[in-house]
């Protein structure tokens, strides 16, 4: 594990605070009146997703964190763990539901996923931005006026719920921003 | 491979040059006289948290690229010379980021006879002008540092307790380092809550009376020494300005140079020679004058309504 200073921070490095893993995502060098100079940071926390305000001193070193982001396939889930393999060297690893996260309503086997990896271990996971996903439930019989562009909630095979068109039926299949978790079109 | 190229567009050095001739001409109506001092010299400063850049091969020795031109402006005050101007470089270890660069632009300047109130006044006279040269029109609004605080903070910044300023700051400004000073905590929540705020809707805010604690090279309030005859100039939320009523006292000055090497001596720092010719100049008398300082990148940048410093100078340090 290395160390920087302050010096060295950039949006996107990497640092360990409190036994944690976090990402640099606002740095700005302050030196207000005629005292010392800070470095004001925003920090991500890895693990628990808080974001938070942090200042140090300028010049002031920090222990950098072992964390990396990983194209890797998703293979499938034992009903507890999420399996990736590095399509590379065929290494596996297993992440946990706090990993997964709610990426697990949009992981499909095959696909490519961004794993965070920190000291070898997954600790997020981004699935692709579209996915297509089978509609396994919704109400058939809400047909209504479509040209109001009314929605009703329908239920996918990975377990996600998304807002539909009336005109959706179980079976079809629709593309889905997994970034917002909105319907996009069918597939 | 574009890292040759400006960061700053030819536009905006037109612009630069056009406010420097401006500048030159609002000193050259109020006969206040230009002058050179060495970028680089023998001594560095003490300051406990400014670093001087360190330079090999200078008249047979070590030599220091200035931080800012205010010693040598010192001795020419004391040697007779009237007020005095300078644009200059100055250069400051380890400085970088949206309003910082190691090497910058600054104009400094020395009346004699004035205060640090009549000082004031005319940054704010050269800043109107050059402002109406942008198009804006602008307000002076001086404002006491103590009033300050109590109005956007509703705490008295003189009087408050450690403890209430250390919860108040640790409330405000998030995870905060350890081991800080009193003065540390006021200048971060200064920063933070206040700064942003200052200088807005047309107005030039000049904030005034910083506590002693804070006094730097400015002579101390003699109807009220818990402040200190110094001032800063904000506009748009910037720091533009730093002014003082200059400490004229040869044994002061001495003193603080002294306690700022101890400082740095327990924190495993350099000692830094002391500039003697300072000393003897203060000794033989600085008449009684008012000075400031200006960071001429970051007026250029509100002028131009620029983001960082980067876009107004040619060559910021990333490609220097």
């Amino acid at each position: 594990m290395g160390t920087i200073t302050t010096n060295d921070l950039r949006n996107g490095t990497k640092i360990m605070l409190d036994g944690e893993p976090c990402t640099v995502v606002d740095n700005q060098f302050v030196r207000p009146g005629k005292g010392q100079a800070f470095s004001k940071t925003k920090v991500l926390y890895l693990l628990t997703g808080r974001t938070v305000e942090k200042t140090f001193k300028s010049g002031e070193s920090i222990e950098t964190a072992d964390v990396i982001d990983t194209d890797m396939d998703y293979i499938y889930n034992d009903g507890e763990f999420w399996y990736f393999m590095d399509p590379n060297t065929f290494e596996q690893v297993s992440a946990d539901s706090n990993a997964v996260g709610d990426a697990q309503y949009y992981l499909i086997e095959q696909d490519k996923c961004q794993v965070t990896l920190w000291d070898g271990r997954p600790i997020d996971v981004s699935p692709p931005n579209f996915v297509v996903l089978e509609v396994t439930d919704t109400d058939p019989g809400l047909r209504g006026d479509t040209s109001s562009g009314g929605s009703k909630p329908a239920t996918m095979h990975t377990g996600a719920v998304v807002k539909v068109p009336l005109f959706v039926n179980i079976g079809d299949k629709l593309k889905i921003d997994t970034r917002t978790g909105e319907y996009v079109s069918r597939a | 491979m574009s890292d040759w190229k400006p960061t700053a567009s030819i536009e905006t050095l037109k612009t630069r040059a056009e406010l420097l001739v401006q500048i030159r001409q609002f000193f050259a109506e109020r006969d206040i006289l230009e002058v050179e001092t060495p970028l680089l010299s023998h001594h560095g400063v003490t300051d406990r948290y400014m670093k001087s850049f360190q330079v090999d091969g200078f008249a047979g020795g070590v030599g220091f690229l200035q931080t800012s031109p205010e010693y040598a402006m010192k001795r020419l005050l004391a040697a007779g010379s009237g007020s005095i101007f300078q644009i200059c470089k100055s250069f400051r270890q380890d400085e970088l980021g949206q309003r910082h660069n190691p090497e910058f632009t600054m104009l400094e300047w020395y009346c004699e006879g004035f205060d640090h109130h009549q000082l004031m006044e005319q940054v704010f006279e050269l800043l109107e002008a050059l402002a109406q040269t942008q198009g804006f029109s602008v307000a002076l609004n001086k404002r006491n540092y103590t009033e300050v605080f109590t109005h956007y903070l509703n705490i008295n910044p003189l009087s408050i307790s450690d403890s209430e300023l250390v919860e108040l700051a640790g409330n405000l400004l998030g995870d905060l380092p350890s081991e800080l000073e009193r003065d540390d905590y006021l200048v971060l929540l200064f920063e933070d809550r206040i700064e942003p705020l200052l200088g807005q809707n047309g107005d030039i805010d000049c904030i005034y009376d910083y506590p002693a604690s804070q006094a730097a090279l400015a002579r101390l309030n003699p109807d009220n020494p818990e402040v200190a005859c110094r001032f800063e100039v904000y506009w748009q939320g910037v720091e533009l300005a730093n002014g003082f009523y200059e400490l004229s006292d040869a044994a002061e000055q001495r003193r603080r140079f002294e306690a700022d090497n101890q400082w740095r001596v327990s924190q495993g720092l350099p000692r830094m020679t002391i500039d003697q010719h300072l000393i003897a100049a203060l000794e033989r008398g600085l008449p009684d004058c008012s000075g400031v300082a200006l960071g001429v990148d970051r007026l250029l940048m509100i002028l131009l309504q620029a983001n960082t410093l980067q876009d107004v100078i040619a060559f910021s340090a990333d490609r220097a």
